[in-house]
């Protein structure tokens, strides 16, 4: 039983149908989503006291940064299944995640330096957490890089599928060491606002842009492991025949 | 088992001494970049002094990886990879020896002469001996990673510059931890805690390492 | 000694890359058997061996089984220009086996090197060091060789000690592979012919 569903789960035209029937009502929901907190947040939360109104940023620069993390434990994930069973759905979807996690953790690290400016004065700080997040940009394009600089595809995903296995096992290292870093070199004048309680006016809208951003990843990832399929997949009968009836 | 272990560490270290060129030049290269130091920041001993734990740091990183690149380089293009992954060794043994002979041939030299480099930075006297102690465990953590970068990439016409995108992210932590037990000595705080978490790293990096490393091996002759 | 066929490939397709080079290959190698594949360049003499010899795993699709481990000597057969050819054997990386210095200084003499055994390989020709790598023949080995163009680089006199010692391997009981552009004189010799994405079994 269970069995059946993993093989379907490996089987590419399947994979194709089902993430097209999922996108049908996703899609609208993550529009619907997306919409919804934004607009909760950026328009209908009462300012923050100190920060005034700069702070609304956190909707869009929280759920990115949360979910670009995850992104990189779903690539290393989808690596270890195609290593492991060598099925080529997983392949695909960690050679998909791996531009998709980057421009989220580039859009963090923006987002971040925006947020920055009016709140520290500057546009960038060695904070712990921006350091995390670089340091992360810089994993996941070297494994996008590593990807585009092989030949042979199928050896590509293979090699990494290693890299990220790789990454996942530093990841907490690197976050843990880079916080020991902060906390030994920290400047008395900037504080993080981080441990401070959040009031549920705020965290409302803060959760939901959070749920709408995975959502949003998920639509991605989707979308760009079905137009992936397609093309690696384009001699196959079943392409031909999708192709057809568009 | 071991067995391969211990003649592809021969074989490298015999012929890194056919080669001198191979266990000075990091060296020489180190050196550059001590002298390269107070030109750019400028003689005055405190401000060396201070910077020296990351400098050295940094410096001893750079020098892993630029060594490390050519480490399958040979090896590849002759065919004894093939030999080796055909002959039915342990290539998880095989990969070991490839990373403690980098250790051997790029990172001892470099612990030893560390005393002197740090001295010409105007290092503090308490900094120097947990300077060759983090040396000893980072470098090791250097070896592992730079090895599994050059096998990943031995096959790629251009890897020089992915080497350093690779390798540098996942050795954060080396280096942080690296110039942070010097950093806490010089200012005369304990450092056997962050040693010995340093030492587990290289432990940990020693023996998963390898799996990684002949994974690579195998994809690099495929390709 | 086990009759199990050395090798058993069964609708095994060769790919490299994207490109199926042969497909459908239904083939079996025996014991006392000498096969030379043949074929123009690019039909995948060598992608066969590699995947033979287990090189190239994801360049398989369907069966193919080798019975125990072979002897592969490819074309870069890991020979260090640094190290002297007494060195070279010593410390080669392609054989489970410890040989002793005996062994090893009676396959040098063999192959011609017995006046260069400590010198290094870098001062040899190139015919010189490819024979560094061939003094692997003449050293206790598998029953199974896998041979990439063993006679490039090689003259008259060495292409005739190849061919004893490939007859010596098959009488006792092992078998060849090999690619070249030139037969093997053998009793024996049977071929694989590749073309147009089809391996052909041709009685010699």
């Amino acid at each position: 039983m269970a069995w059946t569903w993993f093989h379907r789960l490996g089987s590419p035209p399947w994979i194709y149908g089902f993430s097209g029937r999922l996108l049908r009502f996703l899609l609208p929901l993550t529009l619907m989503l997306l919409v919804v907190g934004s607009v909760w947040g950026l328009a209908f939360t009462p300012p923050d006291f100190r920060q005034g109104n700069s702070y609304r940023i956190i909707y869009i620069h929280v759920p990115v940064s949360v979910v670009s993390l995850a992104g990189y434990y779903v690539m290393a994930i989808a690596g270890a299944v195609s290593l492991i069973w060598r099925m080529k759905v997983a392949d695909i979807a960690m050679r998909v995640a791996a531009p998709i996690g980057a421009g989220l953790t580039f859009l963090a690290l923006v987002t971040g330096s925006i947020w920055g400016k009016p709140t520290w004065g500057t546009w960038w700080v060695w904070d712990a957490r921006i350091t995390s997040m670089v340091v992360l940009l810089f994993l996941y394009l070297g494994v996008y890089a590593l990807y585009e600089a092989y030949d042979n595809k199928a050896l590509a995903s293979k090699a990494c599928a290693i890299l990220a296995l790789v990454g996942t096992v530093n990841i907490p290292i690197i976050y843990k060491s880079v916080d020991w870093w902060y906390s030994l070199h920290q400047p008395a004048s900037i504080k993080f606002t981080g441990g401070t309680t959040i009031d549920p006016s705020m965290l409302y809208p803060l959760l939901l842009m959070i749920v709408a951003v995975y959502a949003l990843y998920v639509c991605l990832i989707l979308l760009g492991l079905r137009a992936a399929l397609l093309e690696s997949e384009s001699k196959t009968k079943w392409v031909q025949q999708e192709v057809m009836e568009q | 088992m071991s067995n391969v272990l211990a003649k592809v560490l021969s074989r490298q270290v015999l012929l890194a001494f056919r080669r001198p060129a191979a266990v000075l030049n990091p060296l020489v290269f180190v050196g550059v970049v001590v002298l390269m130091m107070p030109l750019g920041l400028g003689p005055e001993r405190d401000v060396l002094g201070e910077f020296s734990p990351g400098l050295m740091w940094i410096t001893a990183l750079l020098a892993s990886l630029l060594s490390v690149e050519t480490l399958f380089r040979g090896d590849y293009d002759d065919g004894t990879l093939e030999q080796l992954v055909t002959s039915g060794h342990s290539l998880y043994f095989a990969s070991m020896g490839y990373l403690l002979s980098h250790w051997c041939v790029a990172g001892i030299p470099l612990i030893l002469c560390s005393g002197l480099f740090a001295s010409m930075l105007s290092m503090p006297t308490e900094g120097i001996a947990p300077l060759m102690a983090s040396l000893f465990a980072g470098t090791l953590v250097l070896s592992a990673f730079g090895t599994l970068g050059a096998s990943i990439t031995v096959a790629l016409r251009r890897g020089g510059m992915l080497l350093s995108l690779l390798l540098l992210p996942l050795e954060v932590p080396v280096l942080i931890l690296g110039a942070g037990v010097v950093d806490r000595a010089i200012g005369g705080m304990p450092i056997a805690d962050l040693l010995s978490v340093m030492m587990g790293l290289a432990m940990l990096a020693l023996a998963l390492a390898p799996i990684a490393i002949a994974a690579s091996i195998r994809i690099s002759l495929e390709v | 000694m086990s009759n199990l066929p050395l090798i058993r490939c069964y609708e095994a397709s060769i790919h490299r890359g994207d490109r199926c080079l042969i497909a459908d290959l239904d083939w079996s190698v025996n014991a006392g058997e000498l096969w030379q594949v043949t074929g123009d360049n690019g039909t995948g003499k060598t992608s066969l061996l590699r995947v033979l010899a287990g090189l190239a795993p994801n360049g398989l699709v369907g069966q193919c089984e080798r019975d125990g481990v072979a002897l592969y000597l490819g074309h870069r057969n890991g020979v260090k220009a640094d190290f002297s050819p007494r060195e070279n054997l010593s410390l080669n990386l392609g054989s489970h086996a410890r040989f002793s210095s005996k062994e090893m200084d009676r396959a040098l003499e063999i192959v011609g090197l017995g006046h260069y055994l400590d010198e290094p390989a870098y001062r040899l020709s190139a015919g010189q060091q490819r024979r560094i790598g061939l003094a692997r023949l003449f050293l206790p080995s598998p029953r199974l060789w896998i041979l990439d163009e063993p006679l490039t680089a090689i003259d008259v006199s060495g292409v005739s000690l190849i061919e004893a010692c490939v007859n010596d391997q098959i009488q006792r009981g092992g078998a060849v592979i090999f690619t070249s552009h030139q037969p093997l004189a053998s009793g024996t010799l049977q071929r694989l012919h590749l073309s147009a994405g089809r391996g052909v079994v041709q009685r010699v």
